[in-house]
């Protein structure tokens, strides 16, 4: 019974939030609930405010006005609170930032050893766990730099799975990766979905919105324009400036 | 010379052995000849005069300037004297404590260079704060060691590596605070951190040295006073701390905000984002601006001078002022620059191998 309950709690909610860089109003009136389990893209032109909405959600930018509640706990300038998020919420980067001075297990068990306190051996175990799961075990004494952009974004993944978030946040995961190895990525993706993981992702890969989307969330000059199914978004998108947007970005 | 001028140049025919190379290297432009004929007459005007004063016309063995030659170099000095270059006016008769104190240090590091010793930095730390007091204790004395060596008879190499070492491990803690808190979001901690940065550089060692000596005792409840090495140790620390504080500052923003990001995103405190991401980054960054600030450090301690304290060249010059060696200030001067150029291409060359070393898993 509890069980159900939790299932239909929301895991991140974001009610009339604003956000100023000086004078420019980046974020505007932004309203959103992601419940859990769920998986949302976030797609919009470029400056249109998607990866600050989604780097608000772990406090790397902060809001000025407005709610953000993730995992039931609201983010204010409260440390403890903040740091609590972010221990239950991952983040995958457009530029993988892997630390390149620590070997990839390193990389892996660096968080779990000092932020929740899991002894060596186990983080390690852990560790080579999600790096299977990522398929590339063979590279965990390597560092970050011997190897390719794919190879270290699947990493980066599973650094953020280590710590074993409720959350995962992708900012254009793919975006700086070689046409071939976008698949790669996208794939340990779709595995991640399948199993059941909230998830909220900024990206332009419109197939994978298409195959594990529950909703996109489309962007523009700061505002949340459309909020849809994929079966719906990409069919009967109703703004023009979603349509505007999907004839760009579907015309090739 | 000027092999980028190469490219410029009509081909030179390929030939191997020396004579392809001196082609090659020397002779490959007019401007080039031109160069190392200009190089090659100032090095025949200038050696040879040096050579014969130097080593021909030298004398090495007498024991005093009586006994010198009159065109040539008089290098018996160092001999005769070589007790103070490396001790000042030290009791010749209790140099063992040196040598104890020296061997301590050397012992108490060895664990440090082994790779996979236990709770090294414990170690390190517990070993850099009990050290000093051994140390002080050996090289002073007091209780069962005496008798007493006051401070300023302490001199030569010996004073030089006290406060270039004192230096260095104190200015390093000290500038990686000055450099977080120059960073700090924290407006109170980041003006003071920015104000002691400014104003220290802002003023030469010098004056902080003679400030320490003069102006500090004026400030302290009479019948206090503090030892004269001491002042000018805090004095050398805290003025190498800011301009550590300023090269390791330059790492920390040399790094990507990527790397800054990504410790937050997973959790880590600001502490162990520093301690754990950002410093060794930073540090690895920034190990050539670190060394120059050693190697600097190395020589200004020269300045305690204006302390009344005789480092290397401190002793040099008062050598050359007794009445045995009157007026051979080149050589001792020569003697003492020798005794700097050691020690600074040693840490040039270390700071070389710590790159190599570091960089080796680190290609982007």
């Amino acid at each position: 019974m509890n069980q159900t309950r939790n299932d239909s709690a929301p895991s991140i909610v974001l009610r009339d939030v604003h956000k100023w860089y000086g004078e420019f109003h980046v974020l505007k009136n932004i309203n959103l609930e992601v419940m859990k389990g769920q998986k949302v893209v976030v797609c919009g032109p470029s400056g249109s405010g998607k990866s600050t909405m989604i780097r608000c959600i772990n406090r790397l930018e902060e809001h000025q006005r407005g709610h953000i509640v993730v995992d039931g706990i609201e983010l204010t300038n409260d440390v403890k609170n903040i740091e609590a998020i972010r221990r239950e919420v991952g983040m995958v980067f457009q530029h993988f930032n892997l630390f390149p001075h620590l070997t990839v297990l390193e990389n892996l068990t660096l968080a779990p050893i000092w932020v929740r306190g899991i002894p060596k051996k186990e983080a390690e175990e852990t560790a080579m766990f999600y790096l299977e799961r990522v398929k590339i075990p063979e590279q965990a004494h390597k560092y970050p730099g011997q190897l390719s952009g794919g190879q270290q974004q699947r990493v980066a993944i599973a650094r953020a799975l280590c710590m074993k978030p409720k959350i995962m946040l992708f900012d254009e995961p793919t975006s700086a990766l070689d046409p071939e190895m976008v698949k790669e990525v996208l794939d340990v993706m779709v595995q991640l979905a399948r199993e059941g993981m909230t998830m909220m992702c900024v990206t332009h890969e419109m197939g994978f919105a298409k195959s594990v989307a529950d909703f996109v969330v489309f962007m523009d000059r700061g505002e949340i324009v459309e909020m849809a199914p994929p079966s719906e978004f990409f069919t009967n998108p109703k703004s023009d400036r979603t349509k505007l947007f999907l004839s760009q970005i579907l015309s090739h | 010379m000027a092999t980028e001028s190469l490219s410029l140049a009509p081909p030179v025919a390929e030939r191997p052995g020396p004579i392809g190379w001196t082609r090659r290297n020397l002779f490959a432009t007019p401007f080039d000849v031109a160069l190392t004929i200009l190089i090659a007459l100032f090095l025949l005007w200038i050696v040879p005069p040096l050579v014969r004063w130097g080593v021909v016309d030298a004398s090495f063995t007498a024991p005093n300037r009586d006994l010198c030659p009159a065109d040539g170099a008089c290098w018996g000095i160092v001999r005769d004297r070589f007790h103070q270059y490396l001790f000042g006016l030290y009791p010749v008769d209790q140099y063992w404590r040196i040598f104890a104190g020296g061997l301590l240090l050397i012992l108490g590091c060895v664990p440090l260079a082994v790779r996979r010793f236990p709770h090294k930095v414990l170690y390190g730390v517990a070993f850099m704060v009990i050290y000093p007091y051994v140390a002080s204790w050996l090289f002073e004395g007091g209780g069962p060691i005496q008798p007493v060596i006051d401070t300023p008879l302490w001199g030569g190499l010996f004073l030089t590596l006290i406060i270039s070492i004192v230096g260095i491990v104190a200015s390093f803690p000290i500038g990686i605070a000055l450099a977080l808190g120059r960073r700090s979001t924290m407006p109170v901690i980041r003006a003071l951190c920015v104000a002691f940065i400014e104003l220290v550089r802002g003023v030469p060692l010098v004056t902080v040295l003679f400030m320490a000596s003069v102006m500090l005792p004026l400030f302290l409840p009479p019948g206090w006073s503090i030892d004269k090495l001491m002042r000018a140790l805090v004095g050398v620390s805290l003025f190498s701390g800011a301009y550590m504080a300023e090269v390791i500052r330059g790492g920390l923003q040399a790094l990507p905000k990527g790397q800054y990001e990504a410790a937050s995103a997973l959790g880590l405190t600001y502490w162990q984002s520093m301690r754990l991401v950002i410093l060794p980054q930073a540090l690895r960054l920034v190990i050539p601006g670190i060394v120059n600030s050693f190697i600097s450090l190395f020589k200004d301690t020269s300045l305690v001078f204006i302390m009344g304290l005789y480092d290397l060249l401190g002793i040099s010059r008062l050598i050359v002022t007794s009445k045995e060696w009157l007026g051979h200030d080149i050589e001792s001067y020569i003697f003492a620059a020798f005794g700097f150029w050691i020690f600074c291409f040693a840490m040039s060359r270390y700071s070389q191998r710590l790159e190599r070393r570091l960089h080796t898993g680190h290609r982007h």
